[in-house]
């Protein structure tokens, strides 16, 4: 039996499994977290930020911080929803998220997280940056539009025997996810429906099947996200 | 000296437009053109885009009939996926469809007569514009008003179980619908509590009507005479020859009533109807090709839909129909005012279409999508309220839209409302140096008979402000009125 600990996230008393990351203890006690790149089952990277907490005045992301016995974590604060809102913004200027004609609308992270911190216009100016559209897989489009670069791609599809489906491309502000030709053009069809689940934006779209479920019964379109969470 | 007036922004119709009357030096009417000054250019950022995305993404075109760019691009879409050209869908997907267009068009025409026209009516065309809108008709008329509040939001609630939301909904996908009629979303539509069911939307349908008819017959002399003038009329209609918004072929009569387009298959629309491009204006001039730009343009809409269609298939829109043409001794009406009598006749097929079609239980079923053999080319034409309404999209090899070509209604009667413009023009200000409120208001009265949405037909976004300027001769701005 795994040692049990407990330490406290805002005015909440957590009880966690030694080894559990602050986002899961989080989660097992029904406190809310906001992730994006985070993706069960899969080592965390840290990368988009947007699990920011504090530990001991420290910035800290909660999806690679280990819950220790006696910490004092700062999560739900109007700093730290704050900072969150403003990383929501920059995805958003620096990309091209139109909300209103993709099919990821309701069903979309980054919208619902929008949506949670109440995001109106961003503070940040509109990058509109030039990117574009592979369709060239029989079975998925990829747009660079909306691409946040969270990796859950990368992480989670791969063939049998362990091959990525997606890889990074390029570096700085060129960096962007591609998908490997050849696996594209032979993807079956479930690895490419799973990858679409995946995404957690519109970036990856299972080709020819829009829509299809309508506007009431999408997964964000009754409750916010981390209500499912939340006790 | 000539004069020039031009007349922007005009209000109380959909976008952005201005008016310019050319007066000569004798200060009659030389010329007049209804300039829309705004660009959106949706048929160009599309391309590239997945197929499937266009019902969605077109519909942004409009906030006020968004269900026909919606069901236009689905239907072009139908094509595409190979589920038939327009009759290949399962029950439930072409039942929820029209019932979202029927509720549409229900809450399109009312908010056209109720909130945009009745003040006109209410108030005359020169009354005092503080209370010549719908707050003067909330205050001079509250039942009226109320009506039109409460079938508009009747009309709304329908696309709402339809669609999913009031506006810009996501029901209609290629090859069907992503939604059936739940039988609590049918009993709410149909025995809804007062005055919310379909039984009292029929029953103040016909009230609406009779309050334009007997508008009529006190200013018989206004309502025909204004802004008149005969044209072609072209139209949608089923294939029986029916009054159908939905789905069936083109046909088209001349002024006489003589067919001049004989029911043809909408997916060859490029080969009867080319438009023109003017360059001072960035609407297009449709014209029948076979008669040419002089003598081939036409008008659509209410007016045109009801010279052209053989009959209309419920009981009281067909006996009011019946009414409507007798006027005419069964020729086409070219009365511009006439469209609003047009329109309410309309709106009471429309109740009458959603009171029966929600009895259907074939709304209930769960076959919501069919798809064939896939192609590259598909054109969906559907009756908006304001007219026909073509969208013809083709797609590459990796789904995404190759090309895309919107005819909207509006467009389609940009030369109707240029004479209609041009007419009142001179009926109103030949021989005047001065622009007067009243004046600018009839021009205005002239455009918004044909209701039309410069938004859409620019593929534009804006408020549609008026003005009027007056220039000589020379080209020199004399006067100028805007508000």
């Amino acid at each position: 039996m795994k040692e049990t600990i407990r330490f406290r996230i805002d005015e909440h008393q957590i009880t966690a499994e030694k080894g559990q990351t602050v986002v899961e203890a989080a989660k097992a006690n029904g406190v809310y977290i906001p992730t994006l790149c985070n993706f069960e089952g899969v080592k965390p990277k840290g990368c988009c930020r947007m699990c920011t907490i504090k530990v001991n005045n420290r910035f800290m992301t909660a999806c690679t911080t280990p819950a220790s016995a006696g910490m004092e974590v700062e999560s739900s604060t109007d700093e730290l929803n704050d900072i969150r809102k403003s990383i929501v913004e920059l995805l958003f200027v620096t990309g091209n998220h139109f909300c209103p004609s993709c099919e990821k609308s309701g069903n979309c992270e980054l919208q619902a997280l929008a949506y949670r911190f109440r995001m109106m216009v961003p503070r940040f100016p509109y990058q509109f940056p030039q990117k574009g559209i592979d369709a060239s897989s029989p079975r998925i489009i990829k747009d660079q539009n909306r691409c946040i670069l969270c990796k859950r791609c990368i992480k989670t599809i791969k063939t049998p025997d362990g091959r990525d489906y997606f890889a990074y491309r390029n570096r700085g502000t060129k960096l962007e996810v591609v998908l490997d030709e050849k696996l594209g053009n032979e993807m079956p069809d479930a690895v490419a429906r799973q990858a679409m689940e995946n995404c957690p934006v519109g970036s990856i779209i299972y080709k020819e099947q829009g829509f299809l479920k309508p506007i009431g019964k999408r997964k964000f379109d009754k409750k916010p996200i981390g209500s499912d969470i939340e006790v | 000296m000539s004069k020039k007036i031009t007349i922007e922004p005009v209000t109380r119709v959909e976008g952005h437009g201005k008016v310019t009357i050319q007066l000569d030096a004798a200060g009659r009417v030389s010329d007049s053109r209804l300039h829309i000054v705004e660009f959106r250019g949706f048929e160009r950022f599309i391309q590239g885009r997945p197929y499937w995305e266009a019902p969605v993404l077109v519909q942004r075109l409009c906030g006020i009939c968004p269900v026909s760019h919606h069901l236009a691009a689905a239907k072009a879409l139908d094509v595409i996926v190979g589920a038939g050209t327009g009759n290949g869908l399962t029950a439930v997907g072409e039942k929820m469809r029209r019932l979202m267009h029927y509720g549409q068009f229900f809450q399109s025409h009312v908010l056209h007569f109720f909130h945009l026209s009745s003040p006109d009516f209410l108030f005359g065309f020169d009354g005092d514009p503080v209370t010549r809108n719908i707050i003067g008709v909330i205050q001079h008329n509250k039942e009226l008003a109320v009506q039109g509040v409460m079938m508009r939001k009747y009309g709304q609630e329908v696309i709402k179980h339809t669609a999913g939301k009031k506006i810009h909904g996501t029901g209609a996908i290629p090859g069907g619908i992503n939604k059936n009629l739940s039988i609590a979303e049918r009993d709410e539509l149909l025995n809804g509590s007062d005055p919310m069911n379909a039984d009292k939307m029929v029953e103040w349908s016909m009230g609406a009507l009779d309050f334009f008819k007997n508008y009529h017959k006190t200013n018989v002399q206004l309502v025909d005479g204004f802004a008149s003038f005969p044209s072609n009329h072209l139209s949608m209609v089923r294939e029986d020859g029916a009054f159908d918004i939905y789905h069936g072929v083109l046909r088209a009569v001349d002024a006489n009533g003589k067919r001049i387009l004989d029911d043809m298959d909408y997916q060859n629309y490029d080969r009867y109807i080319e438009e023109e491009v003017r360059n001072w204006s960035y609407m297009k001039f449709p014209y029948l090709k076979h008669l040419g730009k002089e003598k081939g343009w036409y008008r659509v809409g209410p007016l045109a839909r009801l010279n052209v269609c053989s009959f209309m298939p419920t009981p009281l829109a067909q006996k009011e129909l019946e009414e409507f043409r007798a006027y005419t001794h069964g020729k086409p009406n070219g009365m511009s005012l006439h469209y609003h009598w047009a329109r309410l006749i309309e709106v009471l097929h429309m109740a009458e279409l959603i009171r029966d079609l929600l009895k259907d239980p074939d709304l209930q079923n769960e076959d919501l999508v069919v798809k064939g053999e896939k192609q590259q080319r598909g054109v969906g034409v559907i009756e908006a309220p304001r007219g026909t309404l073509f969208h013809h999209y083709e797609i590459n090899e990796n789904d995404q839209i190759s090309l895309a070509n919107l005819i909207v209604s509006t467009t389609n009667n940009n030369q109707p409302m240029n004479t209609a413009v041009n007419l009142t023009a001179k009926s109103f200000m030949n021989g005047q140096n001065e622009i007067t409120e009243g004046m600018m208001n009839a021009v205005e009265v002239a455009i918004r008979a044909y209701d039309p949405c410069l938004s859409c037909a620019t593929h534009a976004l804006g408020q549609m402000p008026l003005e009027l300027t007056l220039v000589n001769q020379n080209n020199e701005i004399i006067d100028r009125r805007t508000k």
